[in-house]
């Protein structure tokens, strides 16, 4: 990034920001939950993952703005008496972190897989275009469940809490490397036969050297836009595998186990405890995907052009 | 004459396929029943003396090398005999084609809303994008995909059931008998039980559909024909309906049709939220209670869905459009 993009950058993004204000206020929303959920232990009254620090006599205390609420409980308390304010910051810190940590492992295997494609090009393309492909055509959230219910079935509840977080980052995250294999492949096709790549080469550079150095940023824009979709939809499979049971532990919820465990409690009045957490979970993917559409916009000048 | 010849062996080629990919699913079947399961225990439980053991062992040959055990496996695999459910007692299959009908019609309830809704919506986005009709329609769209589909289930139930009042939040309600098959559809209270869980079904589906007929519809006007219709003095309504949607159909099929899977873990989710009695609730029920030969069955009958429609969109793909696939045959 040049001095003179530095220098420039945020007046185009106070522009960008005028220009679409849902995009602002998207990302006023992520950058707020993500810092309060960066600070969790400093900003929660009570640690949720430690038992002796909640009372059962607590239980099912309704949010302060509600009748037979608690001043020491801003948003409630859930079945087991643990303050639910404190539950979903740690939760949010949970859910976020392993959706990022997912992205990352589909872009690791991804990129490397869409540029060897293309940098080697005839069968070594062909494999790496049929195995995303067939990977695709099986279904994230399908094979998800399909891994994690065999690991669950064959080792018991109990390992699959406590390796929850890898597993959950794996099987997300080799599920969707694909996308990042395509993205990667049809963009570092376009660069491939640009001037500055055949000046490269004729300049006595090796085929890794250019891809590494000169193509690959170049790419980047469609791999970051890329990159924030796939983050809301590796929080979301993260929330629905921890919803079926099939992911995060009731010792250790993420939003999804939050929304699953306060589900029995609707019936009996207390919907907050499933609610709350849902809404919280429902603003990150919106704010996660009006960014996305707008960093597509921003880093794309012939869509901002139509 | 040639052209028919090619698509049978089109056709030909892709059931050979299908029937590959369905052995290959067998075989992982089985290999997971063999390494997670242990039939003695499931049968006999833990206090057993050793020489009872061997002997049932013996019994259900299950001292024989493996390629026996797996030749064993396919033979009733074929037969429609994929093991016995430990939670049930009963043939798994047997217990997995009782609880289709449920799933089903769920599944069913929820296209009819997506067809009936995402045609004239895609359409009427692509023909007049500008409108506000068409920036809401796709701004809910945004919103529906950024919900989860448990969410949308959860949000639904707190609104009409827990507020309101007015519709029931889980299971089927009154069903009927006819043959094998049980119904939901022909009682009041059994359509009543699916309208929230199918509205939360179509609800992930519909903003997809929306935006594909949208896309597709958005190819298709961008063509020579459209003009030549509209030249040749076609009404827009004509061009839109007769000549472009029907071409932007194609593709939507296609695409469609892939969403198998996706469809089946959506259903699933579908289910646990609204305790609806289908094969997912079904699945998840065997997983808590660790009932091996059910879960591997589930798999190989999810296995065999996906195998099924993924065959039936290629070979309909070919019939609609004769160009497809042909080349290598």
């Amino acid at each position: 990034m040049s001095a003179e993009m530095v220098r420039t950058a945020p007046r185009a993004l106070l522009a960008f920001a005028a220009e679409r204000p849902g995009a602002a206020l998207a990302a006023i929303i992520l950058g707020s939950i993500a810092f309060a959920a960066a600070l969790a232990p400093l900003l929660a009254p009570q640690d949720p993952f430690d038992l002796t620090s909640f009372d059962l006599l607590d239980a099912g205390r309704p949010p302060a703005w509600l009748k037979g609420s608690d001043p020491r409980f801003l948003l409630g308390t859930d079945a087991q008496g643990r303050d639910l304010f404190s539950a979903i910051l740690y939760g949010t810190r949970i859910s976020l972190i392993v959706g990022v940590l997912a992205v990352a492992i589909q872009a690791a295997l991804g990129v490397p897989l869409g540029l060897l494609a293309t940098y080697r090009g005839g069968r070594v393309d062909t494999v790496v275009t049929r195995a995303a492909d067939i990977q695709l055509s099986l279904s994230t959230l399908m094979m998800a469940i399909i891994v994690l219910a065999l690991f669950r079935a064959g080792l018991g509840g109990e390992s699959l809490s406590r390796y929850a977080v890898p597993l959950l980052v794996v099987v997300i995250g080799v599920a969707e490397w694909p996308y990042f294999a395509r993205t990667a492949r049809a963009a570092a096709q376009v660069e491939a036969v640009k001037d500055y790549v055949r000046a490269a080469r004729a300049l006595g550079g090796t085929g890794l050297g250019i891809v590494t150095r000169h193509i690959l940023p170049n790419i980047l824009s469609p791999l970051i836009v890329l990159a924030t979709t796939q983050i809301a939809g590796a929080i979301m499979a993260e929330a629905a595998l921890s919803f079926l049971g099939l992911g995060m532990p009731v010792t250790k919820p993420s939003l999804g186990t939050l929304i699953r465990s306060g589900y029995d409690l609707m019936f009996a009045g207390a919907w907050w405890v499933t609610v709350l957490p849902g809404l919280v979970l429902i603003a990150v993917l919106i704010s996660v995907n009006v960014l996305g559409d707008a960093l597509r916009d921003l880093l794309d000048p012939r869509r901002v052009a139509r | 004459m040639q052209a028919i010849a090619a698509g049978l062996s089109f056709v030909g080629r892709r059931l050979m396929q299908a029937a590959l990919v369905m052995l290959a699913i067998l075989i992982i079947a089985f290999a997971v029943k063999d390494a997670l399961g242990d039939p003695l225990r499931e049968i006999l439980g833990e206090a057993v003396p050793e020489a009872q053991r061997e002997e049932l062992r013996r019994e259900l040959g299950l001292d024989r090398p493996w390629p026996e055990q797996l030749a064993r496996y396919l033979g009733g695999a074929v037969k429609g005999d994929l093991g016995t459910s430990t939670i049930y007692k009963r043939p798994t299959l047997g217990v997995i084609l009782a609880k289709f009908p449920a799933s089903f019609e769920l599944v069913l309830g929820a296209s009819l809303i997506v067809l009936l809704f995402s045609v004239p919506a895609g359409v009427y986005c692509a023909v007049r994008p500008r409108t506000r009709g068409a920036q809401l329609i796709l701004g809910l769209s945004v919103l529906g995909i950024s919900i989860p589909v448990f969410l949308t289930g959860i949000l639904l139930i707190t609104l009409f059931s827990v507020w309101l009042g007015w519709l029931p939040a889980f299971g089927r309600g009154d069903t009927v008998r006819l043959g094998f098959w049980d119904t939901g559809l022909l009682t009041w209270d059994g359509l009543k039980h699916l309208i929230l869980p199918a509205l939360t079904l179509s609800s992930i589906m519909l903003p997809l559909f929306i935006r594909l007929v949208r896309g597709a519809m958005l190819d298709e006007l961008g063509h020579d024909y459209v003009r030549t219709a509209r030249a040749k003095g076609a009404s827009p309504l004509r061009v839109w309906l007769a000549h472009a949607l029907r071409n932007a159909l194609l593709p939507l099929v296609a695409i469609g049709g892939l969403q198998v899977g996706t469809l089946i873990a959506y259903t699933l989710l579908t289910e646990t939220v609204f305790q609806w009695p289908g094969m997912g609730f079904l699945f998840l029920e065997a997983v808590t209670r660790a009932d091996i030969p059910l879960i591997t069955t589930y798999l190989v009958f999810v296995g065999l869905l996906f195998v099924v429609t993924n065959t039936i969109v290629d070979i309909v793909s070919l019939m609609l459009d004769p160009r497809i696939g042909l080349e290598g045959a």
